[in-house]
């Protein structure tokens, strides 16, 4: 099977973690995500106000290019561009005043009107995939590990364009489960980690930050897994600084959900990037005996 | 920009003057009204913007440069009668068209970072560092439907982003620096300042470098060409036309190592 | 039923908000459910439900001075909890917006430390130069 794939500018660069592992990932399950071949960025928040319509254009002309090259889908793979693509498509779908008004004002590109369909690449597993499959694919289950979901914001907010009723995790729980690994609740599983605060406002992102990760040193969790490489930043990469500061007593690592499932159908470690990760990762996974040490 | 004149041009001088550099009106040649800054002037059908401006009196002290289409000073604007839509052009290379209005943007304010680019990091961070509203692009392609030499900005600002400064660099080639991009752009990015910063860093670290070129430079330094060269330079005049005008020469279109000459003692 | 009577000035003030925002802030009925539900509420010198409060009434100089709408992080916990429908993240985009489109950033992309820029995801600059910039 082949499905056209957004892949988002993070994923490319920082988030490699989040992207490569995902392709790789895919292939062993007869998954081909195939890249847009033209594709820009497509702004990572939604525009919320209703006399701002300019801010719409970057996901209608990503969305446009996957038309463009036949999809009747999109998938995505990180929260952020999964939210803002997704509302932005409903935007283009739903809104004839809204619709009208961009593709006039985008003249040099052919009109839409929402025919895409944005998938986030979860959906997929539990929609397309099948639980079952993945299990059978496993090689390596990541047995004794303890991980709690962690959906952030945008994977359920707002709620029409939520993977999962708000409040509920059962479909992280489901992947983590069938991996091997055992899923632990917690009860931030979608509270937000700061978001873009951390380059407008870092103390309040850390402040939220830190509860999220104290929530899951008390959950009993090794490890976060989730999908948004701002959550992934947020609640990883800046752990370390988190605990320097004395913020948190306790370091739990984040993994992203790709990069667990790459490690589980038997990728190579080394092809996991988790040098992007934060330090307490690759530690994490040495001492569960998940990877050589 | 000076205005010598500041008359429309009367029948009279439409007569008397050329086209071409010295922009003579051939006899029977048509004219065609064009507005400059909001100001109607007749002038020669046939001319570029630049040569009809200063076939009405305007004397360019800015805004002109090689007039072959490749400095990037003569950016302009225009736009039709009765049409909404804005075009850009060089005023040099483009023809004037009945009923536009028109004005030149010979320099517009852009950000420029300062760097030594012997010190910096060949990677997309350190592109972002120095210019952080890169992120500000909202993709609403104004750049690239403002390029007067149809590069793709919105695609290499997007390259960027995405961290492939090889694919920007190459996008970006055909860059002249005239800075319409950055005029029309919401997010108030410097776009070609960007991409000359991404292309220098291409160039000198990411590009691969040619091996033949390393050898031949070798060559040299080893002395092989030092005879023939001091010969050359010691030749009678005479004897130096001679040798030009027998020598041989590839022909056109000759695909690569099918053609050696009959001399190859410094091949 | 008392009615809220709000002046000229301030009517221009709260159509406009309305207009921005999409949401009728009369329809709140004040239960407090977005502040209890905002994971940024330490860091807010004015809970969410009183923001909305002084839109109903047109306080005017209250929102603007308001740090709420900065801190706000567009996380919409509170949004998919009110029993009132109101889109209280589209109130604070709307409050922004007001100061973002006067050409003045909260944000200023030219200041920020190379360094930062460096270490941080693409998507936090892009997601703050949005929200944070004009």
């Amino acid at each position: 099977m082949k499905v056209l794939y957004y892949p988002g500018c993070t994923l490319k660069t920082k988030a490699r973690n989040l992207g490569d592992t995902a392709v790789e990932s895919l292939a062993l399950l007869d998954i081909e995500l195939e890249e847009l071949s033209r594709w820009n960025c497509c702004g990572a928040v939604h525009s919320l106000a209703d006399d701002d319509l300019i801010h719409l254009v970057a996901p209608v002309r990503v969305l446009i290019r996957a038309l463009e090259q036949g999809g009747g889908r999109l998938v995505t793979i990180c929260s952020m561009c999964y939210n803002t693509l997704a509302r932005a498509n409903r935007v283009m779908r739903d809104d004839p005043e809204k619709r009208k008004t961009i593709n006039l004002f985008m003249d040099e590109e052919p009109d839409y009107q929402g025919e895409v369909e944005v998938v986030h690449l979860l959906s997929m597993f539990r929609d397309e995939v099948g639980w079952d499959l993945l299990r059978e694919r496993i090689k390596i289950p990541l047995k004794g590990l303890k991980i709690a979901p962690y959906y952030g914001c945008t994977l359920q907010r707002p709620r029409e364009v939520g993977i999962e009723p708000v409040g509920r995790f059962d479909l992280m729980k489901h992947f983590i489960e069938a991996l091997g690994a055992e899923a632990v609740s917690m009860t931030s599983a979608d509270r937000c980690c700061g978001s873009y605060q951390i380059l407008g406002n870092p103390e309040v992102a850390k402040d939220a930050s830190s509860i999220i990760l104290a929530d899951a040193g008390k959950s009993g969790a090794d490890a976060l897994v989730l999908s948004c490489p701002l959550c992934e930043f947020n609640l990883d990469r800046n752990q370390g600084v988190l605990f320097e500061e004395g913020r948190i007593s306790k370091v739990v690592p984040a993994f992203y959900f790709t990069q667990l499932l790459a490690l589980a159908l038997g990728v190579d470690p080394r092809r996991c990037h988790l040098e992007l990760n934060s330090e307490a990762s690759i530690g994490l996974l040495r001492d569960k005996g998940i990877i050589a040490s | 920009m000076n205005k010598a004149q500041t008359h429309p041009t009367n029948e009279k001088q439409n007569q008397k003057i050329a086209t071409g550099d010295r922009a003579i009106l051939p006899d029977g040649a048509k004219t065609v009204p064009i507005y400059v800054m909001g100001k109607r002037y007749e002038v020669p059908e046939t001319l570029t913007i630049m040569k009809a401006m200063e076939f009405v009196g305007f004397k360019f002290i800015r805004g002109a440069g090689c007039r072959g289409g490749i400095c990037g000073a003569c950016s302009t604007v225009y736009r039709k009668a009765g049409d909404y839509k804005l075009h850009f052009g060089l005023a040099c290379q483009t023809v004037v068209e009945p009923n536009m209005v028109l004005t030149q943007i010979p320099f517009y304010p852009a950000n420029r970072a300062v760097y030594n680019i012997e010190e910096i990091e060949p990677t997309a961070e350190s592109v972002y560092a120095l210019y952080p509203e890169l992120f500000r692009c909202v993709a609403c392609n104004n750049c690239t439907k403002a390029c007067p030499m149809d590069v793709e900005v919105m695609d290499y600002i997007s390259a960027i982003k995405q961290g492939d400064l090889a694919k920007a660099a190459v996008l970006s080639f055909d860059c002249i620096q005239c800075g319409l991009c950055a005029s029309r752009c919401m997010g108030e990015l410097p776009q070609y300042h960007i991409a000359q910063l991404v292309r220098r860093i291409y160039g000198k670290y990411i590009q691969p470098r040619a091996e033949h070129l390393k050898k031949r430079v070798q060559e040299i330094d080893s002395g092989k060409y030092d005879g023939i060269v001091k010969a050359l330079t010691e030749m009678e005049l005479e004897e130096l036309k001679r040798r030009y005008l027998e020598s041989e020469r590839e022909p056109n279109m000759a695909l690569p190592g099918e053609w050696l000459p009959k001399d190859q003692e410094y091949l | 039923m008392t009615r809220i009577s709000v002046k000229a000035g301030q009517r221009v003030f709260l159509d406009r908000l309305a207009k921005m925002s999409g949401q009728n802030v009369q329809q709140c009925f004040q239960c407090g459910i977005c502040s209890g539900s905002c994971p940024m509420l330490e860091n807010m010198d004015t809970h969410p439900r009183k923001i909305i409060r002084m839109a109903q009434f047109g306080m005017i100089e209250e929102l603007e001075q308001a740090n709420t709408f900065w801190i706000c992080a567009s996380c919409h916990a509170c949004n998919v909890m009110c029993p009132r429908g109101v889109d209280l993240p589209r109130l604070m985009e709307a409050l922004r917006l007001m100061t973002l489109r006067k050409n003045q950033n909260k944000v200023e992309p030219s200041r920020l430390p190379g360094e930062m820029i460096k270490e941080y995801p693409q998507i936090a600059m892009v997601s703050g130069f949005r929200k944070l910039t004009g």
